[in-house]
């Protein structure tokens, strides 16, 4: 096991800290620090566009991001099935080498472990991490008043989507990649200025993450269903399978609430970062307190977005 | 998306809209029953009923397959689930409806074989696979599925399988929309028909609802464009007083149905009494596999001791089922009866009354 870990995870994750190898990684960094922490199951554990080592940095590197924080040293524990394959390993790790130098972060703490067949499916990793919060950066859903805008950076639903497709029971083929990407150089560009709030929208969706929003701050949010911008793969595999993509998981997309004053400026920071192209204002926060998300449909109707109840499950006809 | 954006078109829908309005003006008050779950989906979803006069109230009907399948089916359903040589194979949306002591769902929790197939044929392949278990299929649903689970049987049939089954909540719409209106409980002043059961039945069917009842029935797509011109279509047949059977979703459905998919339908299944859930039993509205398939049929190859089903109670899926009342007027609606925990079927399918209106709170 120990050379496992050094030959497979030292030997491709290694820095000074982690290189120790000592009960914990001991490190000094001077300011206000941001703390999370994630567990990663997906199944499958490849999908287009990522896999679970991918996803499990960008995750907690997404949620540091969202607020406020420079991530900086993350921990990362991998469980992994009996029998599992070493190939297998070999490139998760390799993925996760990649998506930490991309998101400018060290895993400084890990741990492996086997568990017998059955206790575990394939390989579950959890990763924590930790990350220096920027100076001025106030983010507080207390912020948000009504007027202020909200705005998504790109296209939804492709994470959700990519994951179902890859697990194969439904005959399906379609060009979906996951999103998934660290958000940081797109988070720290807009910081500071003007904006109140942000989030990742990435389990239950935008649909989930604009509730959350609605309740956390007391005012109602109506957003713009013509506005909200799908890929015309997303919708069709959404279309036929009656599932709704408000509700499909993201992991390389940002919920921003800014002050309207400052929307110009925010939005046209977001669209010249790449991850931030597709930036679009959805809607804004109303003065009306039920805590509601509000959604006026495309033919111009009017209908509540709800926090979604259990799974979504494809319906019948 | 081409050929629905079109049926969703936003200039479309709102001159629709304003025509609906004219058209209702100065009439009573007047409730259109739309029969199918899908069509209650898309009212829901695209916010139609903010968009209609004050005059028309849409009610729903009892075309949610889920929700009309009763609790006793379910109870039967635990009790194939729990034998060991059975994998149960059932439609997502099934899965969570309540029986009399859990759901299958819950039996799948605890390890018992439930698995989620999006088909029949799903089922079959399983059945393939597996040749040392026995795969049941619960086959639900209306016209629009009872083709696909046909086909399946005879598929069946035809390789020799001896190890697929089919347990049938089959329904057909028509006798319950009669039944419907013959109870006299609630006013219905004119129907909205499914789209896809009548791709399946085409027109016919209907005409006994026009003829001897006298109500307009406007067979309509489920997009927002063909639901509001299906509404305009019926108010058009209520001022000049002719009701007819009139065909909206002419682009899919023909007058004449879908004569391969009916073929199909007879030689598989036979027509009998069926249980609808808080309805209670129709003359002939359920689907049973016939003599030649009996061989394929969970109910006649599986024995199981007699299942005591409890009552629903302090649910009133029937009164929503039947368009008597709205989810609001149910003391369980979001408080004890949630899609989370479920109390009644209405509740468990997105296309059922009770979950459409708690996902949208029209």
């Amino acid at each position: 096991m120990h050379d496992l870990i050094k030959k497979l995870f030292v030997k491709e994750l290694g820095n000074p800290l982690l290189n120790k190898l000592g009960d914990a990684a001991i490190f000094k960094t001077g300011s206000r620090l941001a703390f999370t922490t994630d567990s990663f199951v997906v199944s499958p554990i490849f999908f287009p566009g990522g896999d679970i080592g991918k996803l499990s940095i960008c995750g907690t590197v997404n949620d540091l991001c969202v607020s406020g924080a420079r991530p900086r040293y993350l921990s990362c524990a991998v469980i992994v099935e009996e029998g599992f394959g070493y190939s297998d390993l070999e490139k998760i790790v390799l993925s996760v080498k990649m998506t930490c130098k991309k998101a400018g972060v060290d895993i400084i703490t890990g741990d492996f472990k086997v568990v017998e067949k059955g206790a575990a499916d394939k390989v579950f990793i959890t990763t924590s991490g930790v990350g220096d919060i920027y100076q001025g950066a106030s983010l507080s859903i207390e912020r948000i008043r009504p007027g202020d805008k909200v705005i998504i950076s790109g296209t939804i639903g492709e994470h959700g989507a990519a994951v179902l497709l890859a697990r194969e029971e439904l005959k399906f083929k379609a060009k979906i990649s996951s999103d998934c990407a660290p958000l940081n150089g797109l988070t720290s560009a807009i910081l500071n200025k003007g904006i109140k709030f942000m989030r990742d929208p990435t389990r239950g969706g935008l649909a989930t993450t604009l509730n959350e929003i609605a309740i956390d701050s007391g005012y109602n949010i109506g957003i713009e269903e013509s506005k909200i911008p799908i890929k015309e793969s997303v919708r069709v595999l959404c279309e036929a399978l009656g599932m709704d993509p408000l509700y499909m998981a993201n992991e390389g997309k940002v919920v921003v609430i800014v002050a309207p004053e400052a929307e110009g400026k925010v939005l046209s920071i977001m669209k010249k970062h790449p991850l931030g192209r597709k930036s679009v204002i959805i809607g804004e926060v109303k003065k009306e307190r039920n805590k509601r998300v509000y959604l006026k449909t495309r033919i111009g109707g009017k209908r509540i977005v709800d926090m979604l109840s259990g799974e979504q499950l494809p319906r019948i006809c | 998306m081409k050929y629905i954006d079109e049926f969703r078109d936003n200039k479309i829908a709102k001159n629709l809209a304003h025509a609906v309005s004219k058209k209702a003006e100065g009439l009573r008050p007047l409730s259109i029953m739309e029969v199918c779950g899908t069509h209650t989906m898309s009212i829901c979803n695209f916010g139609i009923k903010d968009m209609l006069p004050a005059n028309i109230n849409l009610i729903s009907g009892p075309g949610c397959p889920v929700c009309v399948t009763p609790k006793s089916y379910i109870d039967k359903a635990m009790a194939f689930s729990k034998k060991p040589e059975v994998i149960l194979t059932t439609f997502g949306d099934m899965a969570r409806v309540p029986g009399s002591d859990s759901s299958l769902m819950e039996e799948k929790a605890k390890g018992r074989h439930v698995r989620i197939v999006y088909s029949a044929l799903d089922a079959i392949e399983l059945a393939q696979k597996n040749p040392g278990k026995k795969v049941i299929f619960l086959g639900i649903g209306f016209e629009t599925t009872s083709p696909t689970v046909a086909a399946s049987l005879v598929y069946a049939r035809k390789k020799k399988l001896k190890n697929f089954f089919v347990f049938s909540g089959h329904k057909v719409i028509l006798p319950a929309m009669e039944a419907l209106v013959k109870d006299g409980d609630v006013k219905i002043d004119g129907f909205l028909c499914p789209a896809h059961v009548s791709t399946i039945i085409g027109i016919k069917p209907y005409t006994l609802i026009a003829g001897k009842y006298k109500i307009p029935c406007v067979i309509a797509g489920f997009e927002p464009v063909d639901i509001l011109q299906g509404i305009w279509m019926v108010l058009e047949q209520i001022r000049s007083k002719r009701p007819k059977v009139e065909n909206q979703y002419t682009r899919v459905a023909k007058d004449s149905g879908n004569k391969k998919a009916l073929a199909l339908i007879n030689e598989v299944f036979s027509v009998k009494d069926s249980e609808w859930r808080g309805i209670g039993t129709i003359r002939e509205s359920g689907l049973f596999l016939n003599r030649k398939y009996s061989g394929f049929d969970a109910e006649r190859v599986f024995s199981i001791k007699p299942v005591k089903t409890r009552p629903d109670t302090g649910c009133i899926c029937g009164s929503i089922l039947k368009g008597l009342k709205a989810p609001f007027d149910c003391p369980s609606f979001a408080k004890t009866c949630t899609p989370e925990k479920p109390k009644g079927a209405c509740m468990v399918s997105s296309e059922g009354t009770c979950a459409a209106y708690y996902k949208h709170r029209i």
